[in-house]
């Protein structure tokens, strides 16, 4: 196979003669336009060039690279590039590739941003993006309000479908998480409690973390990741759909048919969840138990005894509000979002991140004034 | 008289994402009974436009009025008022996925009216059977194809018999044929439900088939270069501009024959037949 090569000559008249040879072909090794510019540095006098193909025999795309590099160089030079020994084809692909001139303004420019305007662009959005939370809770109590007048228009089976979705379909991912915390915080609990003798308590601390505390929590991180991002989705698919543009043009506002009742669902579904989350997690404590020969019996006395209805309320509360705070960020993501494919992962993810930060700083809150009230 | 009374009347409009202004100073009227198209080049801000007239964005400046009403200076409730005589079909159908084409056209009868479940039904099968979806009632947007879609949005835009119907890219994505039939559907049903007629589009085939108005924008001056009968604009306006536009690049007089039997460009009188 013959390889791709120029040979350059001089001609009478100050002409550089170009004559390309062989395969040019994308991928394989072809001569770079350097030769050609050190050729004319080498020799400024050179007025125009010219080219020579007889000895051509292929070419593609990477013939026509080379030849607008050496276009430029002698459109910058003042050169005059006579393209008459080059094949139709290729005359024809360079005339179109130089018709229009490069839009200088249109490529974007990264600007380096000074560490102050950044800070201050940062400051401005995040405070826009606040006033949008705001925003979007005060709607949703608006919507509320019309739901509590009998004003709001949503779908009943919308709503018991999600119900669904939200609530019986995640039995299982709960069941299995929640039982496994239990067995996890009994393993821990009996290792240590064994120092003192003192076994028996993993009831009370399984019993009083899961009821208190981790049932809540772990039901809205798995709520947050499955559902919560589910919102977000499932909105903003129909943002970029434009599902809902659709629906406010027909005056249904999306707030009440759409962000409504995934928050109705979520949040009176989520206590369910907790509570059974609680079961399980005394369940996976009773296992361990058990594998340390204390009995079932003994187990569930030490579990009725430490627990009291402060526990089990503190626990609702908490599941409640997990409810309201992943549902209400997994809708303002997704109808915040933007209109592009990428733009539905963003609002996904940022659901998620945002349902389990709020849970964690919700819990925080919510153990500190349980402290200072003594309960 | 009445049909030519102004239904439509945009004042003094300025369109502007945050500092970006899109277009400036638009002023035109849409009559009753009219098919006003509103063309331009890609990005122009064609469908800006139309979002503006629908109620989806509020102006930075100017007016949108409907007969004498102003719609973004109305209270909420006269802009729902407003809303329920729309009809819009959008670029990609934007049927309702997790809904049968049956739901689709009857949620906007059962949100916005007091009509019986029977009732509904029926208009729904009528609806549907308008657009020749007859049957499909309970198919799921992602189980038809692209021109049914469409075909499927329009029987929920026309759900409750509106006095305006939009269109955003009513042929974008429909192969000729279909795009066609799309116009000659519009055409019937201007004629037989009497309804304005709202139209976004670059299709110079449906422009000069079914425009009886139009408004031309501009991107380089960012605003309206003209108003009108399409098919006078062509022939009337000399402005290089828009001359380049309707006749799909080819300018110069010894061309206006030519291209006016060029199947690109049919007259209006060949496809009303």
């Amino acid at each position: 196979m013959d390889a791709a090569a120029i040979h350059l000559s001089r001609l009478p008249g100050e002409i550089l003669a170009i004559q390309l040879t062989g395969k040019w072909q994308l991928g394989q090794k072809v001569p770079s336009a350097d030769n050609v510019r050190d050729e004319l540095r080498n020799r400024p006098t050179v007025k125009s060039i010219v080219f020579n193909t007889d000895a051509l025999s292929f070419w593609d795309s990477s013939i026509l690279t080379f030849l607008v590099e050496i276009m430029k160089l002698a459109v910058k030079e003042g050169i005059s590039f006579e393209k008459d020994g080059l094949p139709s084809g290729v005359q024809q692909l360079i005339d179109l590739a130089t018709a229009v001139p490069k839009k200088e303004d249109a490529s974007k420019s990264v600007v380096h941003e000074p560490f102050f305007s950044k800070v201050g662009s940062e400051t401005i959005h995040f405070i826009n993006s606040a006033g949008e939370l705001i925003a979007f809770i005060g709607e949703t109590f608006v919507a509320f309000g019309r739901m509590i007048n009998g004003k709001a228009r949503f779908l009943t089976s919308d709503l018991w479908q999600l119900i669904q979705e939200t609530g019986a379909q995640a039995v299982p991912i709960v069941s299995l998480i929640s039982f496994l915390v239990g067995l996890i915080l009994a393993f821990v609990g009996i290792l240590q409690l064994g120092l003192f003798g003192a076994q028996v308590y993993v009831a009370d601390l399984v019993s009083i973390a899961m009821v208190r505390q981790m049932g809540a929590i772990m039901t809205g991180i798995i709520m947050a990741g499955r559902t919560g991002a589910a919102y977000a989705a499932q909105l903003g698919t129909m943002q970029v759909n434009e599902e809902i543009d659709a629906l406010e043009t027909l005056a249904i506002p999306p707030m009440e048919f759409l962000v409504l009742p995934r928050m109705l669902a979520l949040t009176l579904m989520m206590p369910f969840l907790a509570v059974y989350a609680d079961l399980m997690g005394i369940l996976g404590g009773a296992l361990v138990a058990g594998l340390y020969n204390i009995s079932l019996t003994v187990y569930l006395n030490r579990v009725i005894a430490a627990l009291n209805l402060y526990h089990l309320f503190i626990g609702l509360f908490m599941s409640f509000v997990f409810g309201v705070l992943v549902s209400l960020s997994g809708c303002l993501r997704g109808m915040q979002c933007g209109r592009s494919a990428s733009e539905v992962g963003d609002a996904a993810t940022s659901a998620v991140v945002t349902g389990i930060v709020a849970i964690i700083v919700a819990t925080a809150v919510i153990t500190i004034i349980c402290n200072i009230l003594g309960i | 008289m009445d049909k030519t009374k102004a239904h439509i009347t945009i004042s003094d409009l300025t369109m502007a994402y945050g500092d970006f202004v899109v277009m400036r100073d638009l002023n035109f009227t849409i009559n009753r009974s009219d098919i006003f198209i509103i063309m331009g080049g890609s990005g122009c801000g064609k469908s800006t436009l139309m979002r503006h007239m629908v109620g989806l964005k509020s102006p930075a400046k100017g007016k949108v009025l409907y007969g004498d009403v102003s719609f973004w200076d109305a209270d909420p409730e006269e802009k729902d008022h407003l809303k329920r005589r729309f009809g819009i079909l959008y670029q990609s159908g934007a049927l309702w996925s997790s809904m049968t084409l049956e739901e689709n056209v009857a949620l906007p009868l059962s949100q916005n009216t007091t009509l019986s479940e029977n009732e509904i039904r029926a208009q729904v099968g009528l609806k549907l059977s308008l657009v020749g979806l007859s049957g499909f009632e309970g198919f799921y947007p992602s189980e038809i194809s692209g021109g049914m879609r469409k075909r499927a949005g329009l029987a929920r835009a026309m759900a409750l018999d509106p006095e305006v119907l939009f269109f955003d890219e009513p042929s974008a994505g429909l192969d000729p044929l279909s795009a066609k039939r799309l116009d000659e559907l519009i055409l019937q049903l201007r004629d037989s439900l009497g309804a304005t007629v709202v139209i976004v589009t670059h299709e110079l085939a449906s422009i000069f088939a079914i425009g009886s108005n139009s408004v031309f924008l501009d991107p380089e001056t960012r605003t309206m270069l003209a108003a009108g009968d399409p098919n006078t604009l062509l022939r009337e306006n000399h402005d290089p501009r828009i001359q380049t536009f309707l006749r799909r690049g080819e300018t110069g007089e010894t061309q206006v024959t030519d291209s006016k039997a060029d199947a690109g460009h049919p007259k209006p009188d060949n496809f009303r037949t």
